[in-house]
């Protein structure tokens, strides 16, 4: 029977890898999720626990994806703690995709954000000149640094490290780091993936200046086809007008930056 | 007029036909609505749903407090259509809800409301008494939250109580949406049509499970949740012609519609409007003009120029 990509496919946990002391990687095999495009995502079931949106980790070995969770929520914990061996259910994989420009591009992941941003850099040409910056609060909880550069091996690059407290890399938030290199370069496309906050900085200044800039969004979600409601963003739907948004069409949105709706429904202050 | 004779009228003759239909007091310039529990809990939300072609918005069933609903899964979807959901109600409240559709000028809204007792009712209608509203819809009929819907729905003495309080407390035009439960849902039809109820929607989604081979395990938090989509659209134009067979009662048809074809037989089977949710997951919004479009055809082919004229014909035969 063809498969239905809405239903989940129960898949075994192979391989576990922590990244910091509350973000780890799980993997496992699935041929569509290897293949997903950079800013779509999966609802992963935790049999008997709960289920949540996950933006697909890539893994270089093929016919492999991972998801990198942080524990956080009742579901992101039990995602967490799954073992080697154990079952996850994943469906879809739903929402859109980043609109990857060619030349000088500009990245900024925080986070489990960082993960579309992976995808995204598996993408880029060689030609590119690609400039990503990790934010972090500190040096403990930066990862895939090794990962970007090691993806990056054949660009101009450069990976750039923020921590708050200046433990690793530059001292600072990671929206001061942003402002200097967008007054500093004329950047082809900027894409964002992490905490609202930062992303609502990183749209705002590049939006200013005039230049493209894309994010991918996270809010509640239940159905992730367009059904229940859970996600919406003022009058957008981030399972299915989403995950990635255009600045220009974010700066318009009243909810950006500022609210995301809890379970039941009720906006709430970021 | 005969089809025949129609189509040999030399254009000029032929009058445009209008989607414009009324649900008793209810007056819609389309006849195809959002269902409740479907994209139903933002103001914006709802006016981009408008302006995609939707002839009024039903909101997500409210209740007094807010609830968070059921965890996930809380969604399934059936292979060959459908979905079985047990969102669990998960709503803002009557109170919080009222406030975010205040500024509503545009769109017709249909606050759907869920309890247990008359005064469940009555003190949710009073919160919006500053809102702009088409008509309150009381959901007899959520299959998968204890205390309420269904609940409710299989006790016709308990719908009368609930309907006659709520009747004496507004004017604003009153919808009870039934469903499947225990008892014969045609009792609380009679229940609800003895206490003034103004229309009935028909029906609420079927209650259901998914099962998983792998895990061998329900798949839904809650277990049980109901059906909805294609698989339960016979079943729901049964119960609307069985209601508008037995009753006189303004009927909206809801369940599987999908196409306009399908939307058609609802009218044809005895309802003025229907509601649809399942078919977005599908078709996305596009899905209410596409239906708007075909009727519009429909009724130019057979030579019908109010939706109104239609009501109910598969009756006749
Ligand atoms: C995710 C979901 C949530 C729903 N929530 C409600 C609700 O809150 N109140 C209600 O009266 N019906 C609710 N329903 C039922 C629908 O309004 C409708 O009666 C049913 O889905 C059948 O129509 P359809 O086949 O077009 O979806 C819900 C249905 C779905 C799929
Ligand atoms: S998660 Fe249900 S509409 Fe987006």
């Amino acid at each position: 029977m063809q498969r239905n990509h809405n239903h989940p496919k129960i898949c075994i946990v192979e391989k576990v890898i922590d990244e910091t002391p509350t973000v780890r990687t799980l993997i496992f095999s699935d041929d569509v999720m290897h293949n997903v495009l950079p800013g779509q995502f999966a609802m992963v079931w935790i049999p008997g626990l709960n289920e949540l949106p996950m933006s697909v980790m890539v893994s270089k070995e093929s016919g492999k994806a991972a998801f990198t969770v942080r524990k956080h929520g009742l579901a992101s914990t039990g995602l967490y703690n799954v073992q080697v061996g154990q079952q996850i259910g994943v469906r879809g994989p739903y929402g859109n995709s980043f609109d990857l420009k060619q030349g000088k591009l500009l990245l900024v992941g925080g986070g489990t954000g960082l993960v579309p941003m992976m995808r995204l850099l598996t993408f880029v040409k060689p030609t590119d000149d690609v400039t990503l910056v990790i934010g972090a609060k500190s040096k403990n909880e930066v990862f895939f640094e090794e990962l970007a550069n090691d993806l990056l091996k054949n660009n101009v690059h450069r990976v750039i490290i923020t921590t708050d407290d200046g433990s690793y890399g530059e001292k600072g938030f990671v929206t001061n780091t942003i402002e200097k290199l967008v007054n500093e370069n004329r950047f082809d496309g900027i894409y964002t993936c992490g905490p609202e906050i930062m992303m609502y900085k990183t749209v705002q200044l590049a939006h200013s200046k005039g230049l493209f800039v894309q994010a991918s969004l996270e809010r509640t979600m239940k159905c992730g086809v367009g059904i229940c409601g859970s996600c919406c963003i003022g009058e957008d739907l981030v399972c299915k007008d989403g995950t990635v948004f255009d600045g220009d069409h974010l700066m318009s949105n009243h909810e950006f930056g500022s609210f995301h709706r809890n379970k039941a429904g009720i906006l709430e202050n970021y | 007029m005969n089809q025949l004779l129609y189509s040999k009228l030399p254009i000029f003759f032929k009058v445009n036909p209008s989607l414009i239909t009324s649900v008793g007091k209810i007056c819609l310039d389309r006849p195809v609505m959002l269902a409740s529990g479907i994209l139903g809990i933002s103001l914006d939300v709802f006016n981009r749903l408008y302006r995609s072609g939707a002839g009024a918005v039903v909101t997500k069933s409210l209740s007094t407090e807010p609830w968070d609903g059921y965890p996930n899964p809380t969604i399934f979807s059936v292979d060959g259509g459908g979905w079985i959901n047990a969102v669990g109600l998960s709503n803002p409240g009557a109170q919080n809800f009222a406030k975010m559709i205040e500024s509503n000028v545009d769109v017709p809204i249909i606050v759907s409301l869920v309890g247990s007792i008359p005064e469940d009712f009555e003190s949710m209608i009073m919160q919006f008494k500053n809102c702009k509203i088409t008509a309150f819809e009381l959901n007899l009929s959520c299959p998968h939250v204890a205390k309420v819907g269904l609940e409710v729905g299989d006790d016709p003495e308990l719908v009368k109580k609930i309907i006659s309080a709520v009747k004496t407390s507004t004017n604003i035009p009153i919808i009870a949406k039934v469903g499947l439960g225990t008892s014969n849902y045609l009792n609380t039809v009679n229940a609800a049509i003895d206490s003034g109820i103004d229309a009935i929607t028909a029906i609420n989604t079927v209650r259901a499970i998914a099962i998983d081979v792998e895990t061998q395990r329900p798949i839904l938090s809650n277990k049980f949740g109901g059906l909805s989509g294609t698989p339960i659209k016979p079943i729901a134009l049964r119960c609307v012609y069985e209601i508008s067979s037995k009753y006189d009662i303004p009927i909206i048809g809801c369940g599987g519609i999908s196409t306009w074809e399908d939307a058609v037989e609802f009218i044809l089977a005895g309802s003025s409007a229907v509601q649809l949710g399942s078919a977005i997951g599908s078709n996305w919004i596009h899905v209410f003009n596409d239906i708007n479009h075909g009727i519009l055809e429909y009724m130019k082919r057979k030579g019908y120029s109010k939706i109104d004229e239609m009501v109910g014909l598969a009756k006749k035969s």
